[in-house]
């Protein structure tokens, strides 16, 4: 940790910032969310000296996992056995690690390298033997879970309800197999979103993080192929889960995190005032660096201090749909009002 | 003691005791020695010890030479110390084992003997390397069989510690070192017990340490010397005794007793067989079969071959012998017979001499057998005992070949047969790509560590790299295995490719009553009807079973794809009744947690699905009583091929290769070219087909395809007439070569291997559907027939006048005749378009040195070699010397062409006044700058030769010498252009100092670096051009240095032109390198980006890889050219943009660099940071060098 960090950190009041989240006890709102930054132990660990309050580890995924064994094993036994000089063309590896081997090391290593929460993510679409990675994760030591189901439904003849269905089957499956905590990281394209996010509450999740960006593909016009394309979450983005943890709070059991487009200590509050437990911060993280972590906590202490807020628990869903004069606000009257403003 | 028993191959056997015998283990790549080295390799990168708690050092020189020279320093300076090797490896040692042993250094060398390279290369078994050491002064010990591999090799090293005379442990080059059987493994307690710690010490005090400073390796001059080498003569005499010692204590510990020479058979024998090897095996088998039968015969197995030692031998005898037949698996041309039979003959000449001879003087004959691992069977047993019983036996025979030249060959009865009626015998036809061999491999471990069985697998390869052909021989049951030889009485034979039916008479092995399991897609109501009629016929007459799955629909179904191992083990154990069913089953899942459980639990329940449904789609198809099919087998080569073709090719094709007689070999090893011609694989499920609308008429498929069988022509309409109905071509886009002209692009489909790489690389898109491209793969069975016709009009097509044809284009290079062609390398081959290139080229006025590698085995194992004339007769005239001389031998061919072209120019002047002043004048002064000037030399060379044939009609005989002289020589008139070709292992390691040399002589040669980054024919082992963090055999824990730079040393010669190219990243680069290169009157060098299946990578889309390396800057296009300096300008010329991606976004395309994260992550990751950095410096310099500018240099020099 830098000089500079610290002080920064130190110079704010005392001002109670922190929460809890998923039976975790933080001292910060400010979680890292999952992402390649989580890839590298000297990361997380300037992650915690920055200010994180726990770090949501990189998504390790269900076709990964089953992409990388197919693969290894196709280059290294296609080849091998036809012809007489050469029966194979790679040494045997005795001690391979292929699946979650690699992942599960390093969630032992990021927990022996710092103290805050280690939260592991898994990425996965069907209801399989990959949820048996969720029982190892919880060995390896990852004190809570991130469940990212990332199902993009592309059958015609598969209904809205069949593919709720099999969501809230693959969380009951990974609950019932693990006694850690486990999140769920949701997209908003459910047809009902309360529904679907009261549903897997009940299902066994003990958070419900929104929102899930899917990597949306464009086209490359020279060479006619559809290639992806990330771009980072601009701060537009947090509009869209501001609105749904908002309405969300209170309703459910599930604990709320909010993530997309969060970058400033005023995004933290206003998610904290709709009703979040906690946000989740990574595009922001790569475009100023983990050290703009300590930013944020500090801006947000001096933020309370100056309206005298003593406590994020006291702000916690104070704007929320329940909790605001005009709760109409928040659903299609908002629309309309914003299109009657340029008239 | 009860001991492990293992299922495994002799080379495992003798790398395991050498592995925990010894310190310090020198290794190179060698077939078949190879795996040796791999295992120790892989050993001691997994920490595994030896029995004194250390991981013995495991280092692969560059060379053989330099692996025997660092055993010689580790072996002086104390450690035990080994190596493996064969054939001209250990040849490359010999000058260091006359050393180690001169100096009574305790060392084994362990051997899996191979054939030398003659009238050509073979990497398979017999003795003649090992004889080639006879002088050496190092004990030669024989082991048979891979028990005696194994025990062997400890007795070697524990008799070398006391006798001081270093051993080489040899054994059958893939007669045993490959073969799999179950054996007793020798526990690290039976190594320490058999291994005297204090002769451990003693070698190590004689070390050189400047402790206790002495020196060795003096000069010493006639006064001495003699003396000084005679000294060793008690050593030699003791030997014996001591390897017999060492013998009977391991007897004690094991109960395997072993001598210097094993007799077995009748105690009262009157002949005998006196032989040594794998062959000693069927030998014995024989034996026994024979003295069942009342006969009174016998066998000398030698062990201890040298110091040969005559009163065991004679001791060794039955005193009833009358007859002995010597057996040698090696040939010495003009000797007075082979090594063995001398020594026999020299052993009971010098007894009988001393009167010690209790028996009467023996005839005794000598006789070649198993050359090349020639099958040596219990057949040919009998007829060297059958020869042994006539009047006159034949001497100096050969047994196993038809030698009807000389007529040295014993006759012999292929039906003959010993084996036991209990013993279990299985033959499974598969393809390579299929897994049939591992699958084999792991059922006779199951077998073997299952049961109480013996158990034995074999397993034959054909020579070709892609779509290759196997045969796997399984053999087990509760009888001893001493057949070491070939199946041809089967229980149980299975085709794994219902196509393999038309093709080879497998049948012709089943005994009767025999199973036989075929895959096929056909459905079970019209499998009868689709089988050749042969196959009907043996089924029926021979009382067969049949059963038929269709394999790759369950491969299709459980993901295995055609992958099919699993699936058809599965079928074996279902139907052969050697376990009961569910036994057999829940065997083969616990072998496929073992053998998969490393690869992911999705492997392991892919293969687990494929077992449980295999039981489903597996039938038996109750035999009919009636012959229906009128399908007939095929032939191996069309009617139209050349005799030779039709004679000799098509036999080899055929399998047929061991019944071809000597008289049909040529005498020199000459073959004509083009003959893969002939060679109709139908290899490839699809192929590629052409879209004229879509196509732009660029070539870029034609210039990468590695097999040379997508090509395009342009014609005149004219050449359309009798054009087959489906043949395909449009208007040629461009108008260089003339208006109205034709454009076809034709697929040989029987010749393709369905790479892909001519779809992937192809730049159009089809508009309406951008998936497809201008060609896209499809089925080829559907198309064969109409394709084949298409081909065939399309070959007789006249090609571009190479005089017209713009050659610095790529689209125009392509045009020209290819005369490199289908050839037998993998699939999507990265090596294959250079060659091509070249040929394309230049072929018709080329000669090849190529080194040993796959280039010389795709480009020259026969049946059918690549290499093809035009229809003028001419083409590239290609040889393979060695691998490590190669550059010495292509400079051999310059200064040849050079002398040749000299003394043609000088007896030319010598003709000026009576053939024309001007014309000699026009033929010694010919630029031949491009493909004009050389044709126009071509026909001044040819009315030259019509000249002087005049000339010589006109002179009188005696006078003429001159002018047959200038016929002669005339040709030399032509420009001809040297192409030294080969791999990495050789250019970067074996045969670097030879490379640098040649570079350094200024000669005008053009040196071809096919550079793979391993050596990929032994099985991809890491060579000094391997790239750092890469893993590769002998650098399993990922290859710590960085790539040399080839490039860079050879521009510092200044006069040397120097490319490195990638095709899949820039065609047109590659295309000018080789252009220049060629066009540079001196020393050239390519390096060429070669990507390789030992890569890790689809084949495919391989070109995208190619293009990743050159992106990320680690392969940098660039192009050095001396001529430029001379204008005044920086030859040096960075071709291509760096470091555009990062070097792991290209390394991590590839799973051996991938693999490396996996089994030593973090270790991974610090090599990958060092590789970036090399490729950021290596960037920066070449960047420097690049913008060096020699006229400002001069002006800020003044």
């Amino acid at each position: 940790m830098t000089e500079n960090v610290n002080k920064r950190i130190n110079e704010g009041n005392k001002m109670d910032i922190t929460t809890t989240y998923l039976g975790l006890k933080l001292k910060s709102p400010i979680v890292c969310s999952a992402g390649p930054l989580s890839e590298k132990i000297s990361n997380i660990r300037e992650m915690e000296d920055a200010g994180a309050s726990a770090v949501v580890l990189y998504s390790i995924f269900e076709e990964q996992i089953e992409q990388d064994q197919l693969e290894f094993y196709h280059h290294t036994s296609i080849h091998t056995e036809s012809f007489a000089e050469a029966t194979s063309y790679f040494p045997e590896p005795f001690d391979f690690k292929l699946g979650p081997e690699e992942y599960l090391d390093h969630i032992r290593k990021a927990k022996e390298a710092v103290n805050i929460p280690i939260i592991a993510s898994l990425n996965g679409k069907s209801i399989g033997g990959w949820t048996d990675y969720a029982k190892k994760m919880e060995q390896a030591g990852a004190d809570a879970l991130e469940l990212n189901i990332y199902l993009l439904p592309t059958d015609i003849h598969k209904s809205g309800s069949e593919v709720e269905k099999t969501y809230i089957e693959i969380v009951k499956a990974v609950k019932s197999s693990v006694k850690i905590p486990i999140a769920v990281k949701m997209h908003p394209f459910f047809s009902s979103t309360s529904w679907m996010a009261n549903e897997l509450s009940k299902a066994g999740a003990d958070g419900l993080v929104l929102f899930n960006r899917f990597y949306q593909p464009d086209i490359d016009l020279e060479t006619l192929d559809v290639v992806p394309n990330v771009i980072l979450s601009t701060p537009m983005a947090m509009r869209l889960p501001l609105r749904w943890i908002a309405m969300l709070y209170g309703r459910i059991n599930a604990d709320l995190a909010a993530t997309s487009g969060i970058s400033s200590a005023e995004d933290v509050i206003k998610m904290m005032m709709v009703g979040a437990k906690v946000t989740e911060v990574l595009s922001s993280l790569l475009k100023y660096g983990i050290g703009h972590i300590a930013d944020i906590t500090s801006n947000l202490k001096n933020w309370m201090e100056e309206k005298e807020y003593e406590s994020i628990e006291q702000m916690r869903g104070s704007m929320s749909y329940m909790n605001v004069d005009n709760p109409s606000k928040f659903e299609r009257a908002n629309y309309m009002k914003v299109l009657s403003s340029y008239k | 003691m009860e001991r492990n028993k293992v299922t495994i191959d002799g080379n495992e056997a003798a790398a395991y005791v050498a592995f925990n015998t010894n310190e310090v283990i020198a290794i190179y790549p060698i077939t078949p020695s190879s795996n040796m080295g791999e295992w120790c390799d892989a050993w001691a990168a997994v920490n595994k010890k030896n029995i004194w708690g250390m991981i013995p050092s495991v280092s692969e020189l560059q060379s053989e030479g330099g692996a025997s020279g660092s055993v010689h320093g580790a072996l002086q300076t104390g450690a035990l110390t080994t190596t493996f090797t064969a054939s001209q490896g250990l040849l490359l040692m010999i000058p260091n084992m006359f050393k180690i042993a001169g100096e009574l250094t305790s060392t084994v060398f362990h051997v899996s003997a191979r054939s030398i390279a003659a009238q050509a290369l073979s990497i398979f078994g017999d003795h003649s390397d090992v004889m080639a050491t006879r002088s050496t002064g190092f004990g030669l010990l024989s082991s048979n069989s891979v028990q005696e591999v194994m025990d062997f090799a400890l007795i070697a090293q524990a008799a070398t510690l006391e006798a001081r005379i270093p051993f080489i442990h040899f054994f059958d080059g893939f007669r045993t070192s490959h073969e799999v059987m179950k054996i007793e493994e020798l526990s690290l307690e039976d190594m320490k017990a058999m291994i005297d710690d204090e002769l451990v010490i003693a070698h190590r005090k004689r070390a050189l340490t400047p402790d206790y400073p002495v020196m060795r390796g003096t000069a010493q001059n006639p006064d001495v010397f003699f003396q000084g080498r005679e000294t060793v003569n008690p050593f030699y005499n003791a030997c014996p005794a001591i390897v017999q010692k060492h013998m009977d204590k391991f007897a004690k510990l094991t109960g395997r007793q072993y001598n210097l020479f094993d007799y077995v058979g009748s105690p009262d024998a009157e002949k005998i067989v006196i032989m040594m090897g794998s062959g000693s095996e069927a030998a014995e088998e024989t034996v026994n079969y024979l003295i069942s039968k009342g006969e009174k015969v016998g066998l000398l197995k030698v062990r201890l071959y040298r110091p040969f030692s005559i009163d065991p031998f004679i001791k060794a005898l039955p005193k009833t012998i009358k007859l002995i037949a010597v057996l040698d698996r090696t040939k010495e041309p003009g000797a007075g017979g082979e090594p063995l039979y001398l020594d026999v003959v020299n052993a009971i000449s010098e007894k009988y001499m001393a009167g010690e001879l209790q028996f009467s003087f023996p005839k005794i004959v000598g006789g070649r057998y198993g050359l090349s691992s020639k099958e040596f069977t219990p057949a040919m047993v009998k007829a060297v005992f059958d020869n042994l019983s006539k009047d006159k036996p034949k001497a100096h025979f050969t047994v196993g070949i038809i030698e009807d030249v000389t007529n040295s060959s014993l006759d012999f009865d292929i039906n003959f047969s010993v084996e036991s009626s209990e013993t279990f015998r299985g033959k499974f036809y598969g393809l390579g790509a299929d897994g049939t061999v591992g699958a084999n491999k792991n059922s006779i471990k199951i077998i073997g560590e299952g049961t109480d069985y013996f158990a034995q697998g074999y397993f034959v390869y054909d020579s070709k790299k892609s779509g290759s052909t196997t045969v796997s021989h399984l053999r087990f049951g509760p009888k001893e295995i001493k057949s070491t030889y070939l199946i041809n009485k089967a229980k149980f034979i299975a085709c794994h490719q219902q196509v393999f039916l038309e093709q080879w008479d497998m049948l012709k092995d089943a005994s009767e009553g025999a199973t036989f399991l075929l895959n096929t897609k056909v459905p079970k109501e019209q499998v009868w009807d689709s089988l050749p009629e042969k196959v009907q016929k043996d089924l029926i007459n021979k009382k067969m079973k049949f059963w038929i799955i269709d394999a790759y629909k369950v491969g299709d179904e459980t993901g295995m794809g055609v992958r099919i191992n699993t699936i058809m083990q599965t079928c074996f154990f279902a139907i052969s009744d050697i376990f009961p069913q569910e036994k057999a089953i829940s065997m083969i899942k616990d072998s496929i947690k073992k053998t998969y459980g490393a690869k992911g639990d999705k492997i392991v329940q892919m293969n687990f699905n494929a077992v449980d449904q295999t039981i489903a789609n597996l039938f038996e198809i109750k035999v009919p009583d009636k012959v229906t099919s009128k399908l007939q087998m095929q032939p191996a080569v069309s009617g139209n091929a050349p005799d030779f073709v039709k004679e000799v090719t098509a036999k080899i094709i055929a399998g047929e290769g061991d019944l071809l007689p000597v008289s049909k070999m040529p005498v020199d090893g000459t073959f004509p070219l083009t003959t893969t011609r002939w060679e109709k694989r139908n290899i490839a499920l699809e192929v590629p087909v052409w879209d004229i609308e879509t196509c732009i008429q660029c070539n870029k498929c034609v210039i990468v395809c590695p097999h040379a069988t997508i090509r395009a022509k342009i014609f005149d309409e004219k050449e359309l007439a009798g054009a087959p109905p489906t043949f395909k071509y449009t208007k040629y886009k461009s108008k260089d070569y003339g208006e109205g002209l034709y454009y076809s692009l034709q697929v040989a489909v029987e010749d393709c291997t369905g790479c892909s790489l001519c779809v992937d690389v192809c730049p159009a898109k089809n508009k309406k559907e951008t998936k497809l491209k201008a060609i896209n793969m499809a089925e080829q069975i559907p198309i064969r027939e109409q394709e084949r016709a298409n081909w065939d009009f399309f070959f007789n097509i006249p090609d571009l006048d190479r005089k017209i044809v713009a050659v610095s284009k790529v689209k125009d290079s392509q045009f020209l005749e290819p005369l490199f062609e289908f050839s037998g390398a993998c699939s999507g081959c990265g090596e294959t378009p250079y060659v091509k290139l070249v040929s394309q080229l230049f072929g018709d006025r080329t000669i090849i040195a190529n080194a040993t590698g796959c280039s010389s085995i795709y480009g020259g194992n026969l049946p059918t070699t690549p290499w093809a004339a035009n229809k003028d007769g001419r083409g590239p005239a290609w040889s393979n010397s060695l691998f490590e001389d190669n550059a010495e031998f292509g400079y051999g061919f310059r200064l040849a062409i050079d002398n040749h072209n000299l003394h043609a120019k000088e007896l030319l002047k010598s003709f000026a006044a009576e053939i024309g002043n001007d014309f000699v004048d026009a033929l010694l002064k010919a630029d031949q700058k491009d493909e004009a000037e050389i044709y126009e030399q071509r026909e001044r060379v040819d009315t030259l030769k019509k000249k002087l044939n005049d000339l010589l009609k006109a002179r009188a005989s005696g006078k003429s010498s001159d002018i047959k002289h200038l016929l002669s020589l005339a040709d030399y008139l032509v420009k001809k252009s040297v192409w030294i070709m080969g791999g990495d292992g050789w250019a970067y390691d074996i045969g670097y100092g030879g490379l640098d040399h040649v570079l350094a002589s200024g000669k005008n040669v053009n040196v071809l670096v096919l550079d793979t980054e391993v050596y990929s024919n032994t099985g991809g082992q890491c060579s000094k051009a391997t790239p750092r963090g890469a893993v590769a055999k002998f650098a399993a824990a990922g290859k710590p240095g960085a790539k040399k730079d080839l490039g860079l040393m050879a521009m510092s010669y200044g006069n040397v032109y120097v490319a490195k190219v990638a095709m899949g990243a820039n065609d047109q680069h590659t295309l000018r390198a080789f252009l220049e290169a060629e066009a540079y009157d001196g020393p050239s060098i390519i390096i060429a980006y070669s990507h390789c299946i030992a890569h890790g990578i689809d084949m495919g889309l391989a070109m995208h890889n190619q293009k990743a390396a050159v992106d990320s800057g680690y392969w940098p296009l660039f192009r050095f050219n001396p001529d430029l300096e001379k204008e005044g300008k920086n030859p040096f010329k960075l071709d291509s943009k760096g470091l555009k991606i990062k070097l792991k976004d290209y390394a991590y395309m590839e799973t051996r660099y991938k693999m490396l994260t996996k089994s030593h992550p973090q270790h991974a990751e610090e090599l990958i940071k060092e590789a970036q950095e090399d490729v950021i410096k290596k960037w920066k310099d070449y960047e420097r060098i690049a913008a060096y500018d020699p006229a400002k240099e001069e002006t800020s020099g003044q």
